[in-house]
């Protein structure tokens, strides 16, 4: 294995390690941080999905549309059929929205910017419609989950949330890392060169077609997880997982987070997560006013998103070891 | 020449844009291992010719033919696989990425299989983007952004992404433009040395009769579109239309006929 890879990998398991850790101390101190925690994860998921297609040079504003699919897909899974395994319903929810992007891909992959992006708020919206008209899956209720079970393990109600937190983590966690590995890449380079400069792509034979397509469909299956995840946090769905205000949260984290990291992304969604529960508590109606001017302070100091401080940091130190190496040279 | 040496070939070739004539009747065959040079005023369809034959414009009439088959309907992408590459008379680089790392999505998407499983920065990879480098001379600016280099230094770098996939035929858009005099032989010679060691037939646009004769063992000359000459350098830098519309060095005929125009 390359040791790049390797060092990846490890990063994960650290990672898992440190997450687990955390559920456990938060289990026994502040139980609802678990809650909050799973819940970010779950749009962190969606958002990373919106990264990888950044990466590309695009932004779907209707990421709703496969955050909601995944949802509907696993959700039904458990109230007809009566699956409640939480990893089940997970691999589920992530195919289910995977495939729908990849049927849809083909359609928008030739469109750019923000005819792509609007494109997607369009499919999403479609979705939403559809819903809000099948009485049979509760129209515009939604409906209610089972609690879900965790390879045949039924939590008590003390350790649900603890449960699920957990599984919420690992997820992230491979998804990460499989993602991180991914940006590193040839592939991954060569879809980072489509976002700079798609006609040298094409002059060097690579397809900007395909890896629209693609990384739509990674952008679907990260959707699917984040959306079955939600589902079994919040223990209802309903036609609001593709409303466009539900995307356009999914922008924002990614927006606030930058393509460059992807912890950053988990990072930027517990940010927004705990913004809106202590505003809620504390600031009623305020909480979009704080995320605003949050998100305006880091457009401004961090244009790449809270991913590129450390590099920021990084190159700062270079050029100053620079400049003090050309002061030296020059006396 | 026998038609089995032909690498590449144009066929009444026709391109307009509005009542613009970017390219009328262009027959053109290209021998396997041609130096080809094509030289032009600005505007005379150089450039248009180009982007036809690698399948970035389509003819509005005409063929083209490539190692014995119509590659007309062809785009750049699938082109650029069968071993037509190019560079382009504004360096089309990935200006935030350094050099290195240009030349690495250069490599990159000519090893697709892998491309997934194998990290970017990959041993060998790296090994071949700095072999790349070297041959062009840019070893110094191998971690430099791109943005920052100089325009010789552009120019090289665009090229040596063109030769990735080694090439059958390379198409270099005036390769030695925006860069000073003196700047323009020594560059030119970089390229060529770098090319040496391909089998690579050349068909580069150039404005300076010089770097023409010196490198070129045709030149065609463009005027309005069509080729007003097709022949080797010294012939055609002699002949009166090519010095009236190309090179200027009938400059007096010319001023004349357009004061009695
Ligand atoms: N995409 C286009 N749309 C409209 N007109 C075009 C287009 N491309 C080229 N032309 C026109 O076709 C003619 C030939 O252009 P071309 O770029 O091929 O010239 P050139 O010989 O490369 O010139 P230069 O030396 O300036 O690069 C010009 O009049 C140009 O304005
Ligand atoms: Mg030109």
């Amino acid at each position: 294995m390359h040791a790049s890879t390797k060092r990846t990998c490890l990063a994960g398991l650290i990672a898992v390690i440190l997450l687990v850790l955390a559920g456990f101390v938060f289990q026994h101190w502040q139980t609802w941080i678990l809650f909050t925690a799973t819940k970010a994860i779950g749009y962190g998921l969606v958002a990373l999905g919106i990264i990888t297609l950044m990466r590309g040079g695009l932004v779907s504003f209707g990421q709703g549309l496969v955050y909601c699919t995944g949802a509907y897909a696993s959700g039904l899974m458990a109230t007809r059929l009566g699956v409640t395994d939480a990893p089940v319903l997970l691999v589920v929810g992530m195919l289910a929205s995977a495939l729908l992007a990849l049927i849809v891909s083909p359609l928008i992959a030739r469109y750019r910017g923000i005819f792509f992006a609007m494109l997607t708020v369009a499919l999403s919206m479609v979705l939403y419609g559809v819903l809000v008209k099948m009485n049979a899956i509760g129209g515009s209720d939604g409906f209610t989950l089972p609690e879900p079970t965790f390879l045949g393990w039924q939590p008590s109600v003390d350790y649900a949330d603890l449960a699920l937190y957990l599984l919420a983590a690992v997820v992230a966690v491979v998804a990460s890392t499989a993602t991180r590995l991914y940006y590193d890449s040839m592939a991954g380079l060569v879809a980072l060169a489509v976002r700079e400069n798609e006609l040298r792509v094409e002059y060097l034979g690579s397809s900007v077609f395909k890896v629209t397509v693609r990384h739509f469909t990674i952008a679907g299956a990260l959707g699917g997880l984040g959306g079955t995840l939600n589902g079994m946090a919040l223990g209802h769905i309903d036609p609001l997982f593709s409303f466009w205000t539900t995307s356009g949260e999914f922008v924002f984290i990614a927006v606030l987070a930058g393509y460059i990291s992807v912890s950053a992304v988990f990072l930027s969604a517990m940010i927004l997560e705990l913004v809106r529960s202590f505003s809620n508590l504390y600031f009623p109606e305020t909480w979009q006013l704080i995320l605003g001017g949050f998100l305006i302070v880091v457009i401004v100091f961090l244009p790449g998103g809270i991913g590129s401080f450390w590099e920021r940091v990084k190159e700062g130190r270079a050029a100053r070891a620079q400049a003090e190496q050309e002061e030296g040279a020059g006396s | 020449m026998s038609d089995a040496a032909i690498i590449l070939e144009a066929r009444d070739v026709q391109k307009r844009f509005g009542a613009v004539v970017a390219a009328q009747d262009i027959n053109i065959k290209v021998g396997l291992g041609e130096k080809l040079s094509l030289i032009g005023a600005n505007g005379a369809g150089k450039t248009t010719f180009m982007n036809i034959v690698t399948g970035y414009l389509k003819p509005d009439a005409g063929s083209i033919h490539f190692d014995g088959l119509d590659v007309t309907k062809l785009n750049p992408r699938q082109l650029t696989r069968r071993g037509v590459c190019r560079s382009f008379q504004i360096p089309q680089l990935y200006e935030p990425m350094t050099a290195l790392e240009n030349l690495l999505v250069a490599i990159g998407t000519s090893n697709q299989a892998f491309s997934l499983l194998r990290p970017a920065r990959d041993a060998a990879v790296l090994d071949q983007g700095h072999a790349l480098l070297k041959r062009f001379g840019l070893e110094g600016y191998a971690e430099r952004k791109v943005s920052e280099l100089p325009g010789g230094v552009r120019k090289l770098l665009d090229i040596a992404m063109a030769l990735v996939r080694r090439p059958k035929v390379l198409l270099l858009d005036e390769p030695t433009s925006g860069v000073s005099v003196d700047e323009k032989f020594p560059l030119m010679e970089t390229v060529m040395e770098a090319l040496s060691e391909e089998e690579v037939t050349v068909i580069f646009v150039e404005h300076d009769m010089e770097i023409v004769t010196r490198y070129s063992d045709r030149v065609l000359a463009f005027y309005q579109g069509q080729v007003i000459a097709d022949d080797d350098p010294g012939e055609v830098l002699a002949d009166k239309a090519v010095q009236k519309y190309v090179t200027g060095t009938a400059k007096a005929d010319a001023v004349e006929e357009e004061a009695g125009a």
